[in-house]
């Protein structure tokens, strides 16, 4: 009997891969799936429970179908990145400094001059002249 | 006002790509990071000193009214909080400009 090809393991392999891909082409663009990766989570589902169903038929009926070497090593591909992505989204990222080390409500901001985009300098007093106030925005750069 | 330690070149080419309309301002030795306490050592590429991800918003007389750090770096202020602190904590100016 001919052995088909066993695309549980390959399906559940290309969902881990999209996955993973659409939260950072997609999804990190919108704070409700930035802040918590509902979508890539929920797609992680539906891919371990092919690639076990594939690892399961590879091996509980070989003639039926193949797969005995691809199934266990997208399988463990996919396992690896789903682990890198849940170290990324939840360890990775939560390494920070101490919170009480920033400034907070009621102390004076400290006055500044920068330098802007265009090489002019700002200083924050000056904003502040002609403004009913300022919101300084503190990011990480873009390198 | 946008603040990181990216050079005036790099923001220029930020603001230039994504239309930004407000002053992106360069501190490139994070010593306006350092004194707003949201240095975050050697966290950059090539162990940079960079900033943790922090919105200060400052009044007329240059108190600070309200600070958000979050624990993520993913997780940002929402336009909408900090709109509402705006509403909230910043008095209109009395005389027109």
């Amino acid at each position: 009997m001919k052995r088909s090809w066993n695309g549980s393991v390959w399906l559940g392999f290309g969902i881990t891969l999209v996955a993973i891909l659409s939260y950072f082409l997609v999804f990190l663009r919108f704070p409700v799936t930035r802040d918590i990766p509902w979508v890539t989570f929920a797609l992680f589902v539906p891919a371990v429970w092919l690639l076990v169903t594939g690892v399961n038929r590879a091996f509980g009926q070989p003639e039926r179908y193949r797969g005995k070497v691809a199934g266990p090593i997208l399988s463990t591909l996919s396992i690896a990145l789903i682990g890198l992505f849940g170290y990324f989204a939840f360890a990775l990222t939560k390494d920070l400094p101490q919170a009480s080390a920033a400034l907070h409500a009621g102390q004076q901001a400290p006055d500044f001059t920068l330098a802007d985009a265009s090489g002019k300098p700002v200083a924050l007093s000056e904003i502040l002249r002609h403004n009913r106030g300022a919101v300084l925005i503190f990011y990480r750069g873009y390198w | 006002m946008g603040i990181s330690v990216d050079s005036s070149e790099d923001s220029r080419k930020l603001c230039q790509s994504q239309g930004y309309t407000f002053p992106i301002l360069s501190d490139p030795k994070a010593d306006v990071i350092r004194r707003y306490g949201v240095l975050h050592a050697r966290a950059g590429m090539n162990d940079q000193d960079i900033a943790r991800p922090a919105e200060f918003l400052v009044d007329a007389s240059g108190t600070i009214r309200w600070v958000n750090l979050t624990d993520d770096i993913r997780v940002r202020a929402r336009p909408e909080s900090v709109l509402r602190a705006i509403d909230e904590l910043l008095p209109a100016k009395a005389s027109a400009r």
